[in-house]
């Protein structure tokens, strides 16, 4: 149950010349096409085993939408073979189906039976799916009266009332206020805990990262990359930089990561270390160590204003911290051909232990997507450990002080 | 593959059965006198349609003396025309008025033709059960050839599902067929001896409008009220085939059809 198994499909539409020729082509016997068709989607085929947690990324016009549209089968392929076995359930458009006349508990009945469940199990369902919406008394109030975050909790709360074998989320979908997103989210990983096979399509790293096992990237209706989340984000970042696939490298290091290098390399890293207060290169840090990030650039064309960023990830791909020379007013300027620049950058490294990595970048401005000389992932990778603290959790280090007051008199219990 | 659409048509009773029902509560939701108004058009249209004819242009059915048989007529042509083209103007017009729960829901399609059906055949049951009160009230009762209607209804319900079917799946890759429905019911309504007996035309008339499936069956409708007679199983047969020749019809289309229609929507 829950396996999704998609085959060399591929969409298209059909188009016609002129509004007269589709008539003509459906009423004369064996005529010949007179439509040209037109591919969203070719040649894409994976396989999701029960239980996987896949996420597709892909800038707008991809043909995620679609993709998906296939597999919950409101559209049908063109070419090519979607099997998909188990219970779907799909959170790509909330509130379908819901009629503004009626009262949000007749809706639920409404939506509900769209999702193929009966009045019973509704019934049973019902008083869990109205605690989970958390809309109190509107829930017997017309829907018009809501608020969308309202419609879209019950929404939400329907469509997942009962763990569906195969999840389909599109991340369009920020439901409510933070506090119900974080309720939202942490529905899915529960669901995914229990075997619930995902599909969620996003741009977020974070939701990709945090929750997928597997990524697969979209552009222009092919499959450009299929991999580990971190890998393929890597790619679809440097991608948005680059908008053109051919200037962006991937390298395998030794220790199994993809670093994914983009940019004209104008400019380039030509060394990275990690110096501790004495001014050894280490790679295995306390925490709290002070630490000196040094960053060696070489100029090999002139450059009117360069700007050094570097962002520390940890080993979920997740950003700890990141921050530019443009952020702090240091930004270079006019910088000629055969230049060489370093960078020393000094913090605390108040972080939890494990494993980081430091990326960077070299742009003119802020952001490397207006002009980017290079982005450089997995530049460097190092260890923080905790032998001198006492053990904490979590990837921030804030020292908490402790002070502790006992008042009251102890009971003393009769007989 | 036969099975295939009763049975996902099954499964999702309980979306077709809510469909109907909230349809019919959308539509009086908002007013004072609610379901009344499923009451009120039909025969706000026979009071007018009496006094013009039978009043003021003193019509009267040849060879029936009776002041009620111009009326009676009227409404066995009137409300099961109005079932008809019910069933007509919904069918074409329901695959583009849900769009966007064909475009983003996965349903089984042929939950909506059911849930046309339903919905016209729950109005037809309300007025059609008034013109039986009435009929009982004013001592017109055709007695046990009532039971004639039960076969008739079944052609016509056939015939308008069809039909229907047909011209709601045409509708999505031609809209001209929208517009052009509207048009050819009004002159279909006139080509059928409705508001006036078959008998009064010019013979030569009379056969032509009597190869207008519709003209056999509200002829029945008006034979089993007026004469107490029971449908002329001849001149029904002919329909009875039309009606499953656009059943197939419609299936075949729908199902060769109904992948695409979600892209043309």
């Amino acid at each position: 149950m829950g396996e999704i198994r998609i085959e060399a499909v591929g969409k298209a539409y059909k188009q016609y010349p002129t509004r007269w020729a589709r008539l003509r082509e459906w009423i004369t016997p064996f005529s010949r096409p007179r439509h040209s068709l037109k591919w969203v989607l070719q040649d894409i085929s994976f396989h999701i085993r029960p239980g996987e947690a896949v996420g597709v990324i892909g800038i707008n016009g991809a043909g995620k939408s679609t993709l998906l549209k296939m597999i919950t089968g409101t559209t049908q392929a063109t070419t090519g073979q979607i099997e998909v076995s188990g219970r779907v359930a799909a959170l790509l458009e909330l509130g379908m189906g819901f009629h503004p006349e009626f009262t949000g508990r007749q809706n639920v009945y409404m939506a509900g039976q769209l999702l193929g469940l009966s009045v019973d199990e509704l019934t049973q369902l019902m008083p869990e799916i109205e605690a989970f919406a958390e809309i109190g008394d509107y829930i017997d109030q017309q829907v018009r009266t809501y608020s969308s975050g309202m419609q879209m909790r019950l929404a939400f709360s329907v469509a997942t009332a009962r763990r569906p074998d195969v999840l389909i989320v599109d991340e369009a979908l920020s439901v409510g206020d933070a506090y119900f997103q974080h309720k939202s989210s942490d529905r899915i990983r529960e669901f995914r805990k229990a075997g619930t096979t995902l599909l969620i399509v996003s741009h977020s790293r974070d939701a990709i990262q945090s929750i997928c096992d597997r990524a697969i990237l979209l552009d222009h209706g092919r499959i450009a990359l299929e991999g580990s989340p971190e890998e393929v984000m890597d790619f679809y970042s440097a991608m948005l930089a680059e908008r053109a696939l051919d200037t962006i490298r991937q390298e395998r290091l030794a220790c199994g990561k993809v670093r994914t290098i983009s940019g004209t390399s104008d400019a380039e890293v030509v060394d990275i270390a990690l110096l501790n207060a004495k001014g050894q290169r280490v790679e295995l840090i306390e925490v709290g160590a002070a630490v000196t990030l040094e960053v060696r650039v070489a100029i090999h064309v002139d450059i009117p204003r360069l700007v050094l960023g570097f962002l520390i990830k940890d080993r979920l791909g997740q950003a700890i911290y990141g921050i530019n020379t443009h952020r702090i007013n240091q930004a270079l300027e006019g910088l000629v051909a055969g230049e060489e620049v370093v960078y020393r950058y000094a913090f605390e490294a108040d972080i939890g232990k494990g494993n980081y990595s430091v990326a960077t970048s070299l742009s003119r401005f802020d952001s490397h997507l207006d002009t980017n000389y290079e982005w450089r992932d997995f530049a460097l990778i190092f260890h923080v450990v905790n032998s001198r603290k006492p053990e904490f959790v979590g990837c921030a280090s804030l020292d908490a002080v402790l002070q502790i007051e006992r008042t009251g008199q102890p009971c003393v219990a009769k007989n | 593959m036969l099975l295939s659409l009763p049975r996902a048509a099954w499964q999702f009773r309980g979306f077709i059965l809510g469909s109907v029902k909230r349809e019919f509560q959308a539509r009086y939701q908002n007013s004072l006198l609610g379901a009344l108004w499923t009451v009120i058009n039909p025969l706000a249209m026979i009071l007018v349609y009496t006094l013009v004819f039978s009043q003021l242009m003193k019509a009267r059915l040849p060879g029936v003396d009776n002041g009620l048989a111009y009326s009676i007529h009227l409404c066995a042509g009137i409300l099961t025309w109005g079932f008809f083209s019910e069933m007509i103007g919904k069918g074409q017009a329901m695959f583009l008025e849900n769009a966007r729960l064909l475009k983003k829901l996965s349903f089984p399609r042929i939950c909506l033709p059911i849930v046309v059906l339903l919905n016209a055949s729950l109005n037809f049951a309300i007025i059609f059960g008034l013109f039986i009160g009435f009929l009982l009230l004013s001592g017109n009762f055709p007695g046990w050839v009532i039971l004639g209607v039960v076969p008739v209804l079944i052609i016509q319900i056939l015939f308008s599902l069809g039909l229907g079917t047909c011209l709601g799946v045409l509708n999505v890759f031609f809209r001209d067929v929208g517009h052009l429905t509207g048009v050819v019911l009004q002159f279909w309504f006139w080509f059928t001896p409705i508001v006036y007996p078959v008998s009064v035309l010019p013979e030569k008339l009379q056969a032509l409008v009597l190869l207008n499936p519709m003209a056999q069956l509200v002829g029945a409708y008006q034979g089993i009220f007026i004469h107490q007679q029971w449908p002329s199983w001849q001149s029904l047969w002919p329909c009875a085939v039309l009606a499953l020749v656009f059943c197939t019809l419609a299936l075949a289309l729908f199902r060769k059809r109904a992948g695409e229609m979600v892209d043309e929507l």
